[in-house]
């Protein structure tokens, strides 16, 4: 807080706004912007609308804590500049910098203006130092999230990819797992292995989950649902690859899958499902 | 080994976090495979309950060394709605979403103590304790 609670820097900003501006405009220019990315109007514009909100946010005399609802616009905007500049490839160096720049055109304002008076220019420095360090934080961390919806959205794309229905044999199916079960990928999963149970005509589908680190109830829910809902498509399910630890877990947990035909491997399940066709197998030469 | 670790839990691929990090102190504690797996399907559910129901939340994993005896405490919590009625969630069966009902009856067969301390409107904290 600056004397008295009271900071001068709205009104300094008020009356230099344009000079400000100006400033604060040329020290990115001259930092290097990716006018490659970037075009300056659109910068200037985005200054402008920051030096705004920043104005009627730190008028409201809250300089400590950005999580206020005094900053919700000046947060609300940040977010959306990181954004755009994470979509458009900017580094987080080059993200937060928009923010970071800022410092240098605003304490040359105060200086200008507070030099007479150096205990409160110290202090107005130091606390708009402050805050604009966590503006700068703010707009790295949605930096980070916005990378990481970006890497949560290539996940599930690849998932999609990697939920292959495979045709063993005349009218049977096989649905190797791999990774975890959770509602949106179980989703896509059962409705490709309805789709080719339809498609095929197969009467046996197996899904084999030795892929599956841990199933718990929500999967095994998943995984009833899928067997009912091929079911009622004329279609009988096997579950394989059910190891020991996770049978005695699921055991534990209460879930009832005594309706569900189990296998230990994906072998022995493929083995019931040919019998269960009508198919029988034998090897042709005896060997010793 | 790191003693005690806080994870944050607010969407699915937290929960997948969860379990990768509680299977990791498990493994370091040289749980057998029986007991690394339950407690990670423990701490699944849990950690799913805190998301659906607790709206989001954390999990303390700590590994417990007490001389011979070398365990894993996780404790999960949220500023949620609070159960309002503790035995009836316990019930097999008994959910207010569209779950199976058995993740909370169920962890609790799967951990050697479990408590749940929990209040209306203020949020809810679930321990549990698995002994090597
Ligand atoms: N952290 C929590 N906060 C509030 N309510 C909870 C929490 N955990 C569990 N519950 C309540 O307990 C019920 C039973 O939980 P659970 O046995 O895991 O079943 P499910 O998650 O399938 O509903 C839930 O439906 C919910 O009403
Ligand atoms: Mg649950």
């Amino acid at each position: 807080m600056s004397l008295n609670g009271q900071s001068k820097i709205p009104q300094i900003l008020k009356n230099h706004e344009a000079e400000v501006l100006a400033d604060w405009l040329g020290e990115q220019m001259a930092a290097g912007i990716r006018k490659d990315l970037l075009k300056e109007i659109e910068l200037r514009e985005e200054c402008r609308e920051f030096l705004e909100l920043f104005t009627d946010a730190i008028q409201q005399g809250n300089l400590t804590n950005i999580q206020s609802t005094e900053w919700r616009s000046v947060r609300e905007m940040l977010t959306s500049v990181s954004r755009t500049r994470t979509q458009k490839g900017f580094t987080p160096t080059e993200t937060a910098n928009f923010v970071f720049s800022f410092k240098q055109p605003l304490f040359k304002r105060l200086r200008q203006e507070l030099g007479q008076n150096g205990e409160a220019l110290v202090e107005e420095i130091l606390s708009a130092s402050n805050l604009i360090d966590k503006l700068g934080l703010w707009t790295t961390e949605i930096y980070q999230k916005t990378r990481e919806e970006v890497i949560l959205r290539q996940q599930e794309e690849l998932m999609e990819l990697s939920t292959p229905v495979v045709k063993l044999w005349e009218g049977i199916l096989a649905l190797p797992i791999i990774g975890t079960l959770d509602s949106a990928r179980t989703q896509i999963m059962m409705e490709s292995l309805l789709e080719m149970i339809v498609q095929t005509g197969s009467q046996v589908a197996i899904i084999d989950i030795t892929g599956v680190p841990t199933v718990d109830t929500l999967t095994a829910q998943h995984l009833l649902k899928t067997v009912t809902a091929a079911r009622l498509m004329g279609a009988d399910c096997i579950i394989s690859g059910i190891r020991p630890q996770i049978a005695q877990t699921i055991v534990y947990l209460g879930v009832d899958l005594a309706d569900i035909t189990t296998k230990a491997s994906l072998a022995d399940a493929f083995v019931l499902a040919l019998k269960r066709s009508g198919f029988a197998i034998a090897r042709s030469k005896p060997t010793i | 080994m790191q003693k005690n670790e806080i994870i944050s839990i607010n969407s699915s691929s937290d929960v997948v976090l969860v379990r990768q990090a509680v299977r990791q102190f498990a493994v370091e504690l040289a749980f057998s495979l029986i007991n690394q797996t339950k407690i990670v399907t423990g701490a699944s559910e849990l950690a799913r309950n805190t998301l659906e129901h607790g709206g989001g939340g954390t999990v303390n994993i700590e590994a417990l060394d007490r001389g011979t005896r070398r365990g894993l405490r996780l404790t999960f919590e949220d500023s949620g709605p609070g159960i309002p009625d503790i035995e009836l969630a316990l019930k097999d069966g008994f959910t207010t979403g569209n779950g199976l009902g058995m993740g909370l009856s169920g962890t609790k067969r799967l951990v050697n103590e479990f408590e749940i301390v929990s209040r209306v409107g203020e949020g809810t904290r679930i321990t549990i304790t698995k002994w090597k």
